[in-house]
């Protein structure tokens, strides 16, 4: 299939100052949604950094569309289709929810600001409200919103369901399968392995910023052992 | 009463000035965190540049125009051509600006020379009127400062928080790589903020050299004016300038007529008590 290899990561290292965060990470994303698991401070956000070239790597290329991404600005690397969903949401606080998605849409796209409000009702109720006067919930939605406006061929998420309320959590995990039903690319970072296992269909597991483990969600969801191994979690903390 | 009519006035006429030099600046800073020690040398080239055009042309409103475009320009180049390429580092930028505003201030030093430039008014702008119910006499020129501060003020809000662009530039100022992320050439935006923020200079340039004058110095006259109002008011707002230059134009000039020894000394004492009490300034929004 043409879109499989859709964003490929080859030998990729990061560091920051002295610590080197990312080692040797390949990756390839294509049509599976694929479920990046770890526990904290394993490397998952710093991968995404690189892949938005938020955060130069080291070493290594990140192959997107067949474009090597090595020195491409950020804003060239959404242009060329890869929707960022951050961690923590990052919506702009001074910004309404219409304002949020009319600076992000485009003319002539899959994606516009009627088809946000279409799939978020909530969005349209709030879209005179100001991004830092929305819920958690509201948050998630709009960040995933104005990345699909961007009409991305890949949307990488990074901890979407974290600090959301469990209804919230399955809402968002169904938006990832109706997300890869319009035949975008899923790159899914998340601490919370059961709603990554229930939203895609490989996973990858980091740990100290290598990828040890690459298997299919219903082999990890089978293997126990594996879960306690790499992801085992800490008591008193949900899964 | 007639004085504190007349300090009064004066005091928002100066604020006004202040108000229009210090929102460009305040711009800058809140989307760039740049701390543009050029500023004054844009203001200054601006009031120069308008005072040329006003002697050949004689229309001011040309030299405004004028002025301010100059400033736009000189602006844009200053960002694209230098600042730009050390984005990130504010230390940097900040001395960097600081060596352009000197190179600036000589370069206008040999061309305009060090004479004193006031801009011809027009006539309708010329003499004064006795103002209706305060009862007393005050120039054209400075009420007409008020209401184009006032003008240039509801302008800037309407393009801030009514535009497109101006909800681009609030991205920018809540979250630079989010916005980046999103697909905006950031570089691009700062150049354009940069040329705003020259052409509010530019144009508070010549409105000065008219109702004021311009000088070698008028630019670190206006330079520290704009520090200690952005400070008052909080850094990045617009609001906030203008409430910053309304406290600071008051304060100057009640200082000056009732207690003229400590006059300078109540502009920082307000700065002192701000940054004592509320560090981001009155209508800044605390660092996340």
């Amino acid at each position: 299939m043409a879109i499989d290899g859709l964003l490929k990561i080859e030998g990729l290292d990061l560091r920051y100052g002295s610590s080197h965060v990312l080692h040797e990470v390949d990756l390839t994303v294509g049509t599976r949604p694929l479920g990046i698991l770890g526990r904290n401070g394993m490397g998952k956000t710093s991968l995404c950094n690189a892949i938005m070239g938020l955060h130069a790597h080291a070493a290594g290329e990140i192959w997107f569309d067949g474009v090597a991404l090595t020195g491409l600005a950020p804003e060239k690397r959404a242009q060329l289709g890869i929707g960022y969903v951050p961690q923590g949401r990052r919506v702009f606080r001074s910004l309404t929810v219409e304002e949020h998605l009319r600076i992000v849409e485009r003319r002539g796209g899959d994606w516009s600001v009627d088809r946000v409000y279409e799939t978020f009702p909530r969005l349209k109720e709030r879209r005179r409200n100001l991004g830092d006067r929305l819920s958690g919930g509201e948050q998630q939605m709009l960040a995933i919103g104005r990345a699909l406006l961007l009409n991305p061929k890949l949307i990488v998420m990074d901890e979407p369901t974290e600090g959301l309320a469990p209804a919230i959590v399955s809402d968002v995990i169904d938006l990832i399968a109706l997300i890869a039903r319009e035949g975008i690319a899923v790159m899914l970072v998340e601490q919370n392995m059961h709603a990554a296992l229930a939203a895609v269909q490989d996973v990858a597991i980091m740990v100290g910023g290598e990828v040890v483990e690459r298997m299919s969600a219903e082999a990890l969801e089978a293997d126990t052992a594996m879960q306690k191994r790499h992801l085992g979690l800490e008591p008193g903390q949900a899964g | 009463m007639t004085l504190f009519l007349i300090v009064t006035l004066n005091g928002l006429t100066l604020a006004a000035l202040y108000f229009l030099a210090a929102s460009g600046f305040s711009l800058i800073f809140g989307l760039m965190r740049t701390v543009n020690m050029a500023h004054g040398a844009l203001l200054l080239l601006g009031g120069y540049v308008g005072y040329s055009i006003v002697d050949v042309t004689g229309s001011w409103g040309l030299g405004v125009l004028g002025g301010g475009l100059a400033a736009a320009l000189a602006g844009a180049l200053v960002q694209a051509g230098v600042l730009g390429w050390m984005q990130g580092d504010e230390l940097r930028q900040t001395l960097a600006s600081i060596a352009i505003s000197i190179i600036m201030a000589d370069l206008m030093l040999w061309y305009w020379g060090g004479l004193t430039y006031q801009v011809a008014l027009p006539e309708a702008l010329a003499g004064g009127q006795r103002l209706p119910i305060l009862g007393v006499g005050y120039a054209n020129i400075r009420l007409a400062l008020m209401a184009f501060a006032l003008a240039t003020g509801l302008a800037l809000w309407f393009l801030i928080q009514r535009t497109r662009f101006g909800a681009v530039i609030r991205a920018g100022v809540d979250d630079q790589d989010m916005l980046r992320a999103l697909g905006y050439p950031i570089g691009r935006i700062f150049v354009l903020v940069f040329a705003l923020g020259g052409m509010l200079a530019g144009m508070a340039g010549v409105v000065a050299a008219s109702a004021l004058s311009i000088a070698p110095g008028t630019d670190l006259q206006f330079l520290l004016s704009s520090l200690v109002v952005v400070i008052v008011g909080g850094m990045g707002s617009i609001g906030g300038a203008a409430l910053g230059a309304l406290l600071v134009g008051l304060a100057e000039q009640y200082g000056l007529a009732y207690a003229p020894t400590y006059g300078v000394v109540f502009t920082f004492a307000i700065m002192v008590l701000v940054l004592a009490v509320r560090p981001q300034g009155l209508l800044g929004k605390a660092e996340q």
